[in-house]
């Protein structure tokens, strides 16, 4: 952080808040296809500590992303409850930000103007304050020369960074992310697990993170939990006690995923017998 | 610099070739008069207030009109993409009469309103509003639904995400929607004007309907370059500079 002078409210903004402490008891969610009703999540139960990297693995349609929607607040749980702190989530708040893929930046805005979506909603900011935010945080993610540029200049990786700021930004306790990273090109994809990684170090944010990547998983989580799909249930558990950062290439790194892969198949193959 | 050299020399043959079938007598010079006849038709009347003073009561028709027929169809375009029953409703009326010929207006606006200027009013309205009812409505329900739900997880609602989100996200259609609004405007008013006479004033219309009746063919012309011009002219300061913006935002050509 460089600035000379720093108001009250900004340092306010930028000081790290308490990450939240997520529970998630028994939340059910079904949806009615052509095929009938649909089991998306079977009773799904699980708790995130404060400033814990969680991955969340599984098949599509395992209903992963549907839990990370529930999380934010966008969908409602046929039943089962979560909760943020201690306090019921009933909709959707800037306390649980998420990053979505590339296409949920807003054309119409350039760079700066997307980081300051969110600010602009937060009260008791003076103009100044939040531009100083917006600054803040477009330098994180190395984009400060990019500021005036609009969205469809910019790279996969560029875009995925001025997400990332833009969630950041009015400095929420939970960062959701659902599979932000999955149209981008594997050497893009590295650099940003390390920024990533850098980012949330100095940062400290709850993460809950959806992918269907397992070497991604490994690569960013403290823990990863297996989904199985039809219906959507915690499969598996796998602790990930690593050093960070971490190398995606490293040997420890692959042992990990190669046993949460083998989870993973092992688990598919029942069902997809049983799915004829 | 190269283009504009160009077009110059384009239209300076065009002239040309005009200047040429006038000397070669190929038509009666009552159906195709001279060049020069023409811009001496268009400086005197120029000189003595008549295409002016014309030029003036069109452009105030047209603007007024289709700032009406704007004021009114956004909000009915975001009712109509918003609540089912309006789709179901408005939506459905404004389909239908957006398929009706705007002068096919003229008749029933004369037997309301009589030979006045709220007549070709309400004809330039008709043409407008219809189009841009029906731009905003699909612009609105073009929206990706993926940007409400990152600005509601960002703390937007209601009027925030209208405001914000929502006609924002939709402006590609509703400037195509403009614009096909102000074309069916300006053609509507057109051919309302040759077809009445409003005893307040002459439009340009009317100068041109009235170059018909007195065979005065450097008259037709005349006007018919001043209609050309002014579409040239608005579509060069009002929509170029909006498609210009949108394309470099967007980085699309719609």
């Amino acid at each position: 952080m460089r600035f000379g002078h720093k108001t009250g409210s900004v340092t306010e903004e930028l000081a790290l808040v308490t990450p939240s402490k997520l529970s998630i008891e028994k939340v059910s969610k079904s949806f009615r296809s052509r095929a009938g009703n649909v089991l998306a999540l079977d009773r799904v139960s699980l708790n995130v500590a404060e400033a814990e990297f969680v991955c969340i693995v599984g098949a599509s349609g395992c209903g992963k992303s549907t839990l990370l929607n529930i999380i934010a607040g966008l969908e409602r749980p046929d039943s089962g409850t979560v909760s943020a702190d201690g306090k019921p989530v009933k909709g959707p708040g800037r306390e649980r930000l998420v990053m979505f893929q590339e296409s949920a930046l807003f054309p119409w805005l350039d760079v700066l103007g997307n980081v300051l979506f969110g600010l602009k909603l937060k009260p008791n900011l003076t103009t100044k304050d939040r531009l100083d935010v917006a600054k803040y945080y477009l330098e994180l993610v190395e984009l400060t020369r990019f500021e005036r540029s609009n969205i469809h200049e910019l790279s996969g990786g560029m875009k995925q960074r001025v997400a990332l700021a833009r969630a950041l930004a009015p400095n929420p306790r939970v960062l959701l992310m659902d599979e932000p990273f999955a149209a981008l090109d594997a050497l893009t994809r590295e650099q940003l697990y390390g920024d990533l990684q850098r980012i949330w170090k100095s940062r400290r944010k709850t993460i809950v993170f959806v992918t269907h990547n397992v070497r991604e998983a490994v690569c960013l989580g403290d823990r990863v939990l297996l989904f199985s799909p039809h219906p959507g249930r915690v499969q598996e558990e796998f602790i990930i006690d690593l050093a960070r950062p971490r190398d995606l290439n490293s040997v420890e790194l692959a042992t990990h995923a190669s046993r949460i892969t083998h989870a993973l198949k092992g688990g598919a193959q029942p069902e997809l017998s049983g799915m004829k | 610099m190269k283009r504009v050299l160009l077009a110059i020399l384009f239209f300076a043959i065009l002239v040309g070739l005009w200047e040429w079938a006038f000397l070669a007598k190929i038509w009666s010079p009552v159906l195709v008069p001279a060049p020069q006849q023409v811009a001496e038709y268009l400086k005197a009347s120029i000189a003595d207030g008549t295409l002016v003073q014309a030029t003036v009561i069109t452009m105030r028709l047209l603007l007024i009109g289709y700032i009406i027929g704007l004021v009114g169809g956004l909000p009915l375009g975001l009712l109509t993409a918003r609540w089912k029953l309006f789709h179901d409703t408005i939506g459905t009326l404004a389909l239908g009469l957006q398929t009706l010929p705007s002068v096919c207006w003229v008749p029933l606006a004369l037997l309301w309103f009589g030979q006045t200027e709220a007549a070709m009013l309400f004809v330039v309205v008709m043409g407008t509003l219809w189009s841009v009812v029906i731009a905003t409505d699909t612009g609105v329900s073009h929206v990706p639904p993926i940007y409400r739900r990152a600005a509601l997880t960002m703390g937007s609602t209601h009027l925030h995400m209208w405001l914000k989100v929502i006609l924002p996200a939709a402006l590609p259609f509703i400037v195509s929607g403009m614009k096909q609004g102000w074309a069916f405007a300006w053609r509507s008013l057109m051919a309302a004007e040759i077809f009445v006479t409003i005893l307040t004033g002459f439009g340009l219309g009317q100068l041109l309907h009235y170059g018909r009746e007195l065979s005065a063919m450097e008259q037709v012309i005349a006007i018919m370059f001043v209609i050309v011009v002014i579409g040239l002219l608005a579509d060069k300061i009002l929509f170029s500079p909006m498609e210009r913006f949108l394309h470099r935002r967007w980085g699309t050509n719609s």
